[in-house]
């Protein structure tokens, strides 16, 4: 564990070195611990997969003080105690007119299409991190088989609910935006539901599964195309 | 009772202080890019700190008033005219039902603040009015202002027409110096670097906007590749991989992976964001207990200072 300066209201906690299971256990206790023992002196708390960013007023509190009430809040964690998360199932219309980059991953992978859908749904995915955009799950680990690094360009826009692929993260895009991930399919099912509670159909710790559906479903579903 | 856009200008936005307490569902913070325009703004109005204003973008703004209240423009210098006259900006001026207010374009600086007696009375989502038009979220309908639109103010009757002295006003300048605590990767750039960065001047790019700053200069290297996405707080200055730093905003992203170098004190985050492209920057390290200093003398000059008052 290693508490470093950030800025002048914020400090950023390291829990671990890589994106594991283990070190989203201590994530999510400490994100739990800071929260209840001091979360009324702070201003936000940011998780992501190894670190925890503690933002503060810094008129209100020195560094120093925040420091020690980290250091206090989180000497006796207990990961054995983190929940499972809960499991989510999110449909997928995997196809090269859902996923335009679909062919171009199979290629590389040197696999079929079918290959690629069946190793991307038979996973069953830990949410590690939010963030990027309102209700974007980082979820991994992907097989190694189908990893593909970002494009060399990103895409001005990506349609909504477009299933990508980073390396050995895969994620769905929940609003139109700019992006490098490798299109494979998409969901129907809003993720980000502003006006709705919860907002988001994931949070982190949850595990997801993708469920490949037929075209028909997806538009049923209230899926967009192309 | 509102005030209703004719024109939006360049780009203006519904702010109050921000969004908090909302960046594990990937929600940025949003808010006023130049916050110390922006208290300057309600404190003259006797408004409580955290109203909703409208930032102005480079000018252009028009709106008519249905209500009688009183309104103030600070920050970059907009001309601004009611029914046609010129009034000063830093000061609280009576508005009428049926009058027509005008905005300038920006001579020096480039975001002002125009704000009402008692603010906006905008319905917030997760907790804020701060529009990001990125995410779709705040304001009147997550968007920039649009002609048409009504933006609800109450009808107020007496208020004190203070002003703040010529004197004490910010000015803009296209030359400044952002003081940068050190933090994050800051030990994952050499002794050079560093000298580098923080001894050569930086000119601000024409890819400024709301998420950041991104500035052109000496590149900058550094020895550390495949850092995890972590947090991002306001001022952090990323250095992506091709050498060039960006000064991170309201509107960043809330987690990234590029290494930073520190991050910037935020009143002079707040001056960055009135530079347009083309204006020189200089970093200079502090420690954060000068940090901490400057933050409480600004508050205190912010504060604690006495308002004048227009006599009529």
């Amino acid at each position: 564990m290693r508490l470093k300066l950030a800025g002048e209201g914020a400090l950023i906690l390291y829990l671990g070195e890589t994106a594991d299971d283990l070190t989203l256990a201590r994530v999510q206790t400490a994100t739990i611990a800071i929260e209840k023992a001091m979360g009324n002196e702070l201003v936000d708390l940011v998780p992501s997969y190894a670190s925890i960013l503690i933002v503060f007023d810094p008129l209100l509190r020195s560094h120093i003080a925040v420091a020690h009430g980290v250091r206090g809040a989180i000497a006796n964690l207990n990961t054995a105690a983190v929940t499972a998360g809960r499991a989510v199932t999110l449909p997928v219309l995997y196809s090269t007119e859902a996923g335009a980059d679909l062919q171009t991953l199979a290629d590389h992978a040197g696999l079929t299409i079918d290959d690629v859908i069946r190793l991307h749904s038979d996973t069953e995915y830990r949410a590690y991190a939010i963030g990027f955009a309102p209700g974007f799950a980082y979820l991994g680990q992907v097989d190694k088989r189908i990893a593909a690094p970002r494009l060399d360009t990103p895409r001005a826009r990506v349609p909504r609910g477009s299933v990508a692929i980073a390396d050995r993260l895969t994620a769905v895009y929940p609003a139109p935006s700019p992006g490098g991930w490798n299109l494979i399919g998409r969901c129907p099912l809003p993720l980000f539901q502003p006006h709705e509670d919860p907002a988001m159909r994931v949070s982190v710790g949850d595990r997801v599964q993708f469920e490949p559906i037929e075209r028909e479903r997806f538009i049923a579903l209230g899926g967009l195309l192309p | 009772m509102s005030l209703t856009v004719i024109h939006p200008g360049v780009l203006s936005l519904l702010q109050d202080r921000g969004r908090r307490g909302q960046q594990h569902l990937g929600l940025t913070t949003g808010g006023p890019l130049d916050a110390t325009a922006f208290q300057h703004c309600n404190r003259l109005l006797q408004n409580p700190p955290d109203c909703t204003v409208i930032e102005i973008s480079v000018g252009g703004l028009q709106a008519t008033a249905q209500v009688d209240t009183f309104i103030c423009l600070t920050g970059a210098a907009m001309s601004l005219h009611i029914n046609g006259e010129e009034r000063p900006s830093w000061e609280v001026q009576a508005l009428r039902a049926g009058d027509s207010i005008r905005i300038g374009f920006a001579h020096s600086g480039c975001r002002a603040y125009l704000g009402v007696a008692d603010g906006f009375n905008i319905k917030p989502s997760f907790g804020s009015s701060a529009t990001v038009v990125r995410e779709c979220i705040g304001g009147l309908h997550g968007t920039a202002l649009c002609a048409g639109d009504r933006l609800p103010c109450a009808t107020v009757t007496r208020r004190r027409r203070f002003y703040l002295p010529d004197a004490d006003r910010p000015r803009y300048h296209n030359k400044l110096t952002v003081r940068v605590i050190p933090g994050y990767q800051q030990h994952h750039f050499s002794r050079q670097e560093k000298r580098n960065f923080f001894g050569k001047p930086y000119r601000v790019s024409a890819q400024c906007d709301r998420m950041g700053y991104r500035l052109e200069g000496p590149t900058i290297r550094c020895n550390l590749s495949g850092l995890l996405s972590e947090g991002i707080c306001f001022g952090a200055i990323q250095i992506p991989p091709d050498g060039q730093p960006i000064v991170l905003l309201n509107d960043r992203q809330t987690i990234g992976g590029y290494p930073k170098i520190g991050a910037a004190l935020s009143l002079d985050a707040a001056r960055l964001a009135q530079l347009t492209a083309g204006a020189t920057v200089y970093f200079t390290p502090i420690s954060v207990h000068t940090a901490r200093r400057a933050l409480q003398m600004a508050e205190h000059f912010i504060l604690a200072r006495p308002l004048r008052e227009r006599q009529a």
